[in-house]
């Protein structure tokens, strides 16, 4: 063999480690939470609230906190996410500014979520009086969500053929009509994968929400915006580090971890399949 | 002989930033005719053709100077509505850009963002009416719910005429249609031209100057952004003015 040949097999055999490396610390991690978790798992798990001082029962409340303080953020991410990167890529003048707005935006999503957390406390907790509860975690996670969501809609939107555009101008489109009837559609699949990825980071975000409204217990489900709550990733903490009991109640911690790792899979799962139903239906 | 002029140009002059690619153009462009534009690559003859449905308003840092009438009417006046402009002014585009859509929406799509049928089965008449003036409509009149994206070539750009017929423009601008297409298919393409003249003013740009010469009855030369030349198709092929004229249509450059 020459040396050409045995440096590209060198080569190979190293891009192949790294792969098995990633790939076996992923397994690892699953395995035992899959082992660890799926013991303590049942309906009951699912479905109970937390008894005799979290020692026993399930996550119910913070299985529905999550969900819910997941859906606010969604709600509020969501719509402005789109609507900016719509404003900044079709109709923003195209300059020195706009592209520094675009770079802040990038760098946003790089900026650690305690600072969101802190913020969110200084914003809506404080000033905007919303106190600790399910309203303020909400809006500070979709801070948190918002250059995500923009920046992957930013791109969804520059991957439209620049064709579309000149073919639907031609017939006598407005600027608007060309963006809603032969733009968004064909970068619908790309938003969706960027608002998927954002809302399943925020999930199982546990800064933001330490903060400004998740609860160590509460006994019972929120039943307004103003109430605190309680989630997932927070429970988890509390359950590994702060519990008076940590040994009795590692079971539960391990079955929490599942259930948030099952939480974040079935979200990109459903983006997944909405999408490729989104490109079946575009090709028929 | 009085010629019916539909669209002419004055003193045009069009700028890319600095860069000055149209330089003081005037043509008169013949209702119900079919003018040519020919020239060497980078010559402007489609940075002009653009200029006639303000396509080029698209690209940022460009700026236009001269004036341009339609009908008397000079389009980039305040008073001009540039989406009512471009319904009445259809294009075709070089490289056939079909919608990832349906062969029915696709045709349909300018009549329903314009809203020009009252419902749905005068809808159906008027894609229909556009596929048949298209000739198209034999072939795929049985599989309209089908992409459009399935189709030949040919077809395609076919789909991209009905498309734009649909709208019912008075003017149809076609950049170098047949560029990309085999011979049968533009063949096919140079046949539907003819019988488009009847109905409408065309505008053709073409780098193929057989075509030039089989389907227009008026041909413009440009070069380096001027036109240099412009007369009745056989007599600019068969008895040019000028030398640079000659060179080109004999094949010397370009």
């Amino acid at each position: 063999m020459n040396t050409k040949k045995i440096k590209e097999k060198l080569g190979f055999i190293l891009l192949r480690l790294s792969v098995l490396f990633v790939v076996l610390f992923l397994a690892v991690i699953l395995t035992y939470l899959v082992v660890n978790g799926a013991r303590v798992l049942s309906w009951q798990f699912l479905t109970q609230n937390p008894e005799n001082a979290m020692t026993q029962g399930g996550i119910f409340p913070a299985l529905v906190g999550t969900f819910f303080v997941a859906l606010i953020t969604a709600i509020f991410s969501v719509p402005l996410g789109i609507f900016a990167a719509i404003y900044l890529i079709e109709y923003a003048p195209k300059g020195k500014f706009t592209r520094l707005i675009r770079l802040s935006i990038r760098n946003l999503s790089g900026v650690p979520s305690i600072i969101y957390g802190l913020f969110g406390v200084a914003l809506f907790v404080q000033m905007l009086r919303f106190g600790a509860s399910l309203l303020s975690s909400g809006l500070t996670l979709g801070l948190l969500t918002l250059p995500w969501i923009i920046t992957a809609s930013e791109e969804a939107l520059k991957s439209v053929p620049a064709s579309y555009r000149e073919g639907a101008f031609a017939l006598g489109a407005s600027k608007w009509q060309v963006i809603r009837t032969n733009v968004l559609p064909y970068a619908f699949p790309g938003i969706l994968t960027g608002i998927i990825l954002g809302l399943s980071r925020a999930a199982g975000e546990t800064a933001p929400i330490l903060f400004t409204g998740v609860a160590f217990f509460i006994p019972s489900l929120p039943k307004s915006l103003l109430d605190q709550f309680m989630a997932l990733p927070y429970h988890l903490y509390i359950m590994s580090t702060q519990h008076h009991d940590i040994e009795g109640v590692r079971g539960i911690a391990y079955g929490t971890a599942l259930v948030l790792l099952i939480f974040i899979l079935l979200l990109n799962l459903g983006a997944i399949i909405a999408r490729y139903r989104m490109r079946k239906i575009r090709r028929a | 002989m009085k010629r019916d002029v539909k669209i002419s140009t004055r003193d045009l002059s069009f700028y890319y930033g600095e860069l000055k690619v149209l330089k003081g153009v005037a043509l008169d462009i013949e209702k119900n005719g079919i003018t040519a534009l020919i020239g060497p690559s980078g010559c402007g003859k489609t940075t002009f053709l653009r200029c006639l449905n303000r396509m080029n308003d698209l690209i940022p840092g460009t700026r236009l100077e001269g004036n341009i009438l339609l009908d008397g009417e000079d389009i980039y006046s305040k008073k001009v509505d540039v989406v009512e402009l471009r319904r009445r002014v259809g294009m075709v585009f070089q490289k056939s850009n079909p919608f990832p859509k349906s062969i029915f929406d696709n045709v349909a799509y300018g009549l329903r963002i314009n809203r020009m049928t009252k419902d749905n089965s005068e809808l159906h008449e008027r894609v229909e009416k556009a596929l048949r003036d298209a000739a198209l409509w034999d072939e795929v009149k049985d599989i309209l719910d089908r992409s459009a994206l399935e189709l030949s070539g040919g077809q395609q750009q076919r789909v991209c005429i009905a498309r734009a017929l649909a709208v019912e423009p008075d003017v149809l601008l076609m950049d170098e249609p047949a560029s990309a297409l085999d011979p049968i298919a533009t063949a096919k393409i140079e046949d539907l031209i003819q019988h488009l003249k009847q109905k409408y003013t065309i505008v053709i740009v073409t780098h193929n100057m057989q075509q030039a010469a089989r389907v227009s009855d008026f041909t413009a030369f440009f070069y380096m952004g001027q036109l240099i030349e412009f007369a009745a198709t056989d007599r600019l092929f068969t008895a040019p003015q000028r030398k640079v004229t000659e060179d080109y249509i004999t094949g010397r450059f370009g």
